[in-house]
């Protein structure tokens, strides 16, 4: 049954490809429609099982820093299309397996939406999961936050050996009580507290330091000095140069040591792990175009973009700021979470800030009751940014802060721009 | 004193889709003209201070109503007493809500209001989401974005703040939207709806200024990018 899945899923695939079109989903989906039981066959074949990452912020990165780090000692099979449902899975899954049905792989690293974990680990049985934080995200798709800590409630239930555990967040530190899997913990210093807010701190709560031992703990940041982050990993202090930019990149970081933990890696492997990973889409990658730097920044909620904003404090001042917000389905169609993120002193630290993409205006109005002007609004993302390129001088950074989908016109533009002399 | 009080009604708790916004935005068109504002949070079991000149609540989690439900009905003597006396009132979905005379959940469970607006909300399960504007003749055009399952019946005594050409309002049925009684205004507008309504929120500046005897002339300001914003905001319906 599995083969014959196998191939009508590579089929798909292959059509789509004939045809031009790159398909996350179809394939999965055609699949899922006719082999309700492929997945399950499928993943029961990997020898170290699955690993499950969910969580509102995070996921893309830690799954591509995860994947990078066990791949030093087992054949990893993971979702890094970004593409974070059930069917995404499953088209990944065909395409990793052969003609003849094998699936050459020991385990497999999937990111997952919180609401698509829980119809995955009804399929599937994780053995291992790491459930990230949760934060307020666009709850016009979601619902709201409790249902959302529920889904990851379903989740750390259904996992069966290790649970990989945010100990800073406390929705999620409660989930240790919920399941049978043993909890592992990762978490920043108390020291750092304070940079790290969950969402009740971030919506005014008191910073709530845990006092549960982390055995994976981030104990400081990059600077311009000191470009290397700390990772105190089961009692071993490493610095770790991560190339991907921004303070939640060192958290996500920490999460994935303390899941490298649980395959039993040890902090050697870790670290050289982490160091060889590349910046995942729009998650601090930097692009090079005629002699300007461009840093891309995917902003999706509030935690996020406060997060994000802080890469600011990792560098010099930028020549221009880019803050790009588009409202698909994907970006979330309400735009009033831009409010729960704070921008005072933006405008302070840049020379030219300008707002872009459909709702361009509408963060134009934001950073205005912030005290923050813009320069100007200019709705178009191509022009936003090249016209910001060509003002900067050689040696000048732009920084661009943007949703999901002006992140992917804008990485195509970046691409095609790189390098260019 | 020339200084507008502004009560932020449990900043914590119910501050949903950034609603906390219509705070800055009125303490900011305040502040951009000279004049005096102080910010007051009120929590669950604090009192509203006496000299409260407008009183701001947003929309909220599920969970989090019970116990601010509770807080709320508390209340109901000193709110519809202010009311009464002129207070602006400024709420949006879960305050709106609870500003009326009961809401129904799904399951028919009565969670009592406090009868400041002579409106009652019933519980679906359908939400009703998207961008929305209503025009009105005192405060311009309000842009928001709507996001509930709470179906709301207008009373005799409130009437609706506008008429929704594209939205769904109220309740979905009658195209009305929010509810008005003197200076009290609920809304299902999130957005913050006054970061795209700056007419609107002039308005509940002078209204509260009439209403300390000050005067009610606001310099004009610069509300082209909120102008700019609330016509693409209307451009999109869900």
């Amino acid at each position: 049954m599995n083969l014959l899945a196998t191939w009508l899923g590579k089929t798909v695939i292959l059509a789509l490809r004939i045809v031009g079109r790159r398909g996350n989903a179809l394939p999965g989906r055609v699949v899922e429609k006719l082999f309700p039981g492929f997945l399950p066959r499928a993943m029961a074949r990997l020898s170290e099982g699955v690993v499950v990452v969910t969580g509102t912020n995070g996921k893309t990165t830690t799954t591509k820093m995860i994947s990078a780090v066990l791949s030093q000692q087992h054949r990893v099979l993971t979702n890094d299309t970004g593409s974070n449902f059930v069917r995404g899975v499953i088209t990944a899954t065909i395409a990793a397996s052969g003609w003849n049905g094998a699936l050459p792989y020991d385990v497999g690293v999937f990111e997952l939406d919180e609401a698509w974990a829980v119809r995955f680990v009804r399929l599937v049985r994780p053995r291992r999961s790491v459930l990230l934080n949760v934060m307020r995200d666009q709850l016009d798709r979601f619902g709201e936050i409790d249902v959302t800590a529920q889904l990851l409630a379903a989740v750390a239930t259904a996992t069966s050996a290790h649970v990989v555990l945010n100990r800073d967040d406390e929705r999620i530190a409660r989930l240790a009580e919920l399941t049978t899997a043993h909890p592992t913990w990762y978490g920043v210093s108390a020291e750092l507290r304070p940079s790290f807010p969950n969402d009740e701190e971030l919506y005014g709560g008191p910073i709530a330091i845990s006092t549960k031992a982390a055995d994976v703990e981030l104990v400081t940041l990059s600077t311009e000095e000191s470009p290397a982050v700390r990772l105190c990993i089961a009692g071993d202090e490493r610095a770790v140069g991560l190339r991907a930019q921004g303070p939640h990149n060192a958290q996500n970081a920490a999460a994935t040591a303390a899941l490298a933990l649980t395959f039993g890696l040890n902090a050697d492997a870790i670290v050289t792990g982490l160091e060889a990973v590349e910046p995942a889409f729009g998650r601090g990658q930097s692009y090079e175009v005629n002699g300007r730097r461009v840093v891309l920044n995917l902003v999706k909620n509030p935690a996020g973009f406060r997060q994000s904003l802080r890469v600011l404090d990792t560098m010099p001042d930028p020549f221009g700021i880019v803050v790009a917000i588009n409202d698909d389905y994907a970006d979330g169609r309400d735009v009033s979470w831009l409010w729960d993120v704070q921008f005072e002193g933006l405008a302070d630290r840049t020379t030219r800030l300008v707002t872009s993409g459909t709702r361009a205006a509408d963060m134009a109005v934001r950073l205005q009751y912030d005290g923050s002007g813009v320069d100007r609004i200019e709705p178009d993302l191509d022009t936003a940014v090249t016209s910001l390129i060509a003002e900067a001088r050689e040696g000048d950074t732009v920084v661009i802060f943007s949703t999901y989908t002006a992140m992917w016109a804008l990485h195509a533009l970046l691409e095609r721009i790189e390098h260019v002399a | 004193m020339s200084e507008l009080v502004l009560v932020h009604l449990y900043p914590r708790e119910m501050n949903i889709y950034g609603d906390t916004g219509n705070v800055l935005v009125l303490r900011r068109r305040l502040e951009w003209r000279g004049l005096g504002v102080r910010i007051v949070p009120v929590n669950v079991g604090e009192p509203i201070p006496g000299d409260a000149d407008i009183v701001l609540g947003g929309g909220g989690q599920d969970a989090a109503q019970d116990e601010i439900g509770l807080d709320f009905v508390s209340r109901k003597a000193d709110l519809r007493a202010r009311a009464d006396d002129g207070v602006v009132f400024l709420t949006i979905c879960g305050t709106y809500q609870l500003l009326g005379h009961e809401f129904v959940t799904q399951d028919g469970i009565v969670i009592p209001g406090t009868g400041v607006l002579d409106v009652t909300t019933r519980g679906q399960h359908e939400r009703l989401v998207g961008n929305n504007y209503v025009d009105t003749d005192f405060g311009g055009r309000l842009v928001g974005y709507e996001n509930h399952s709470g179906m709301t019946t207008l009373g005799s005594g409130a009437r609706p703040v506008g008429r929704t050409e594209v939205g769904r309002g109220n309740n979905g049925k009658d195209r009305t939207e929010g509810a008005m009684r003197d200076n009290v205004f609920g809304l299902y507008l999130h957005g913050p709806v006054l970061a795209k309504s700056p007419l609107f929120a002039d308005e509940l500046l002078r209204r509260a200024l009439h209403r300390r005897g000050l005067s009610t002339d606001l310099e004009p300001l610069d509300d082209s990018y909120a102008e700019q914003a609330a016509a693409v905001a209307v451009g999109r319906p869900r």
